[in-house]
C-alpha cells in the first residue's frame, strides 16, 4: 500500500482517507484502485464516496456500521491496495473549437506566456490530461497537468456566466464547463460534447483516472457537431 | 407523469423560494452532484410523519413565505411542519405541526417568518415529480429535480400533483420534538482532523464567541460573522466536503456548508455540525446569534439516534 496513508475524522459519519499530500499524476492509479476496493468493501453500507486529487471521502451508514468497523474496513483495503494498472481508465478525444469568440482568454494566455494564439492552442492539445476529480457541477472534471509554460492564474473577477461546453485553464489545470455557470477560468474554446446530459443520466463521460486529449477543430466541424457558436461575451 | 396523478395545488404566486425536496440525492457525490434535499430534515420528517407518509417522501420546502399562494384544486388532507411563516388557509391561521383538510377553491398562503425560516408542506404519499439521479429534490444550480426535473424552483402557474392514497392523519405526541430545530442557539460540532492546525486563540474564540448569521446564507452555505479565526493551513488540495462542514477561508470568517454545497473544496475545517445542528442552522434568519459547541462523535451519534427514535 501507499506509505503514510491516514484515516481522518471529517464528520459524525464521514471519514477522510488521505493517501497523498500533493497533487501528482501518479496518484491517480492509487486513487482509482482505492475507489474500487472501498466500494466493494462497503457495499450498501456506503452512502457516498468522493475521490479527489489526494483523498477519498467516505460517508458510511452510521446506523448500520460502527465507526470502528468502518475504520477497520478501510484499513483492510489499504493494507492490500495495489495501484490500478495504467490505462484502466478510458481515453477520450474531445474536439474543441478554439476561437476568440468563444475563447476570449486565448489572447490573455498568449500575452502572459509570450506565445502566439496558435502555439497556445497547439500546446493545450499537445498532451493527455488525467481526470483528477469531479466537482463544482455535475460532470465538471478537473484535469491536469497543463504544460508549465501555459500556467496562467484564474481571472481576478470570475465571470457570472460561462457557456456550457467552455474549455478553460487555471494554473496547471484544465476543465470543461458542463452547463452554464459562473466561473473564473481562462476560457480558450468550446466543445459540443454533451457532458451535462451524460452526468444527468448518472453515467458521466469523464471519470477520475480517465485521460483526455483535446483536438482542435474548425468552426464548420464544430457546427456540424451541434456546437453553440454564440460568443461567450454575448448575453447568454 | 402518470394518468393517476391528481392536479391538486396550483401556484398562484410563487413567493421568494419554494423547492420540491426529499431526503436528498445520494450515491452520486462522486459525479460532482450535490446532496440537496430538505435543509431542516427534522421538520421535513415531521411533516411526512403527520400524514403517515414515508419520512423521505417529497414535500415542499417554503423559505420565508413572502406571499407564496397555492390554490387547492381537489379536496385533500395536508400537513405543515417547521417554521411559522404565518400560514393561512383562506383567512384561517394554520399552526405548524398539524394536519388540516383543504377543499377545492381554497387558498393556502404563506406570509412572513414569525419563528424560523423554512416550513415544510407535505401531501398524501409525497409529491409525484420526476425522479432525477435517484431523487426528486430540486437543485437549481445543477438543473436537477423539481417539478419538471430541470432544477427549477416553484414558479407561477406550476401544478403540484401526487398519487391518490389513503391518509392516516396523526396528531403530535405530547412533548414531541416537532419544532426542536427552531429552539436553542448552540450548534453542536464534531471536531475534524484539521482542528489541530488552528491557533489556540482561534479555537478558544471559535467555541466561546457569539457568531452572527450573515445575510450571505443559502442552501449552499451560511457565513458566520465574529472574531477572525486563523489556521496554519492556507488553502489545501481540494477534497470532499461533508454535510455541515465548518470551513474557514483566508478572511477568517467561517462558512458552514449545507445541503447544496459543492462536492469538493479546499479550505481548512474546524469539523462538521451534527445533523441536528445543521437542521437548526437552516432555520436561522440572518442576524440571529449562535454559538459553536464541540461534542464527541459518540455523543453526536447518540443524539442523532434519539432524534430518529421520535419518528418510530
Amino acid at each position: 500500500m501507499t506509505h503514510g496513508a491516514r484515516i481522518e475524522l471529517a464528520a459524525m459519519d464521514v471519514l477522510m482517507v488521505r493517501l497523498f499530500d500533493d497533487i501528482d499524476e501518479s496518484n491517480m492509479s492509487w486513487i482509482v484502485a482505492a475507489d474500487r476496493a472501498l466500494r466493494d468493501a462497503f457495499g450498501d453500507l456506503l452512502i457516498d464516496l468522493v475521490p479527489s486529487y489526494t483523498t477519498l471521502m467516505l460517508h458510511y451508514d452510521c446506523l448500520r456500521l460502527t465507526h470502528g468497523e468502518a475504520k477497520a474496513r478501510i484499513e483492510a483495503v489499504l493494507s492490500r491496495l495495489e495501484p490500478a494498472a495504467a490505462g484502466l481508465g478510458r481515453r477520450h478525444e474531445i474536439p474543441v473549437w478554439y476561437d476568440l469568440s468563444v475563447g476570449p482568454e486565448l489572447e490573455r494566455v498568449a500575452e502572459r506566456t509570450g506565445l502566439s494564439v496558435e502555439e497556445v492552442v497547439q500546446r493545450h492539445c499537445g498532451r493527455d490530461y488525467y481526470v483528477f476529480a469531479l466537482g463544482f457541477a455535475p460532470g465538471y472534471s478537473f484535469m491536469g497537468m497543463v504544460e508549465e509554460t501555459l500556467a496562467v492564474p484564474r481571472l481576478k473577477t470570475p465571470r457570472r456566466r460561462v457557456a456550457a461546453g467552455s474549455v478553460g485553464i487555471a494554473d496547471r489545470q484544465t476543465a470543461i464547463y458542463p452547463l452554464l455557470s459562473p466561473g473564473g477560468w481562462n476560457i480558450l474554446g468550446r466543445t459540443a460534447v454533451p457532458l451535462f446530459e451524460h452526468a444527468r443520466s448518472g453515467e458521466p463521460l469523464l471519470l477520475p483516472g480517465d485521460r483526455v486529449r483535446f483536438m482542435a477543430i474548425s468552426r464548420s466541424e464544430f457546427e456540424r457537431q451541434g456546437g453553440n457558436t454564440i460568443p461567450l461575451e454575448a448575453a447568454l | 407523469m402518470s394518468h393517476m396523478t391528481h392536479s391538486l395545488l396550483r401556484v398562484v404566486q410563487a413567493g421568494p423560494l419554494a423547492l420540491v425536496v426529499d431526503g436528498g440525492r445520494f450515491g452520486v457525490r462522486h459525479l460532482g452532484v450535490t446532496q440537496g434535499g430538505a435543509a431542516d430534515w427534522v421538520s421535513f420528517h415531521w411533516a411526512n410523519w403527520l400524514l403517515g407518509n414515508a419520512l423521505d417522501a417529497a414535500a415542499l420546502e417554503i423559505v420565508l413565505g413572502g406571499g407564496l399562494t397555492l390554490e387547492v384544486e381537489q379536496d385533500a388532507t395536508l400537513a405543515l411542519a417547521g417554521a411559522d411563516l404565518d400560514a393561512r388557509l383562506d383567512d384561517r391561521p394554520l399552526a405548524p405541526g398539524t394536519t388540516f383538510a383543504v377543499m377545492a377553491g381554497q387558498r393556502l398562503s404563506f406570509h412572513q417568518p414569525r419563528d424560523g425560516l423554512r416550513a415544510y408542506l407535505a401531501v398524501p404519499g409525497g409529491l409525484a415529480t420526476p425522479v432525477v439521479l435517484g431523487s426528486r429534490s430540486a437543485t437549481p444550480r445543477e438543473q436537477l429535480g423539481g417539478p419538471r426535473g430541470d432544477g427549477s424552483a416553484l414558479g407561477d402557474g406550476d401544478r403540484l400533483e401526487w398519487n391518490p392514497c389513503q391518509v392516516r392523519g396523526r396528531r403530535l405526541p405530547f412533548g414531541s420534538a416537532q419544532g426542536v430545530t427552531l429552539r436553542g442557539n448552540q450548534l453542536a460540532l464534531v471536531p475534524g482532523a484539521q482542528i489541530g492546525h488552528f491557533s489556540g486563540t482561534s479555537l478558544y474564540r471559535a467555541f466561546n464567541a457569539t457568531w452572527r448569521i450573515d445575510t450571505r446564507a443559502d442552501r449552499m452555505g451560511v457565513r458566520l460573522l465574529g472574531p477572525e479565526l486563523r489556521c496554519r493551513l492556507g488553502s489545501m488540495v481540494s477534497e470532499g466536503i461533508p454535510m455541515g462542514a465548518v470551513q474557514v477561508p483566508p478572511d477568517g470568517q467561517p462558512i458552514v456548508l449545507l445541503n447544496d454545497r459543492q462536492t469538493i473544496g479546499g479550505y481548512p475545517r474546524l469539523g462538521a455540525l451534527t445533523p441536528l445542528a445543521a437542521a437548526r442552522l437552516a432555520q436561522c434568519l440572518p442576524g440571529k446569534e449562535v454559538g459553536l459547541m464541540a461534542i464527541s462523535r459518540e455523543r453526536a451519534l447518540a443524539s442523532y439516534r434519539s432524534c430518529l427514535e421520535a419518528f418510530r
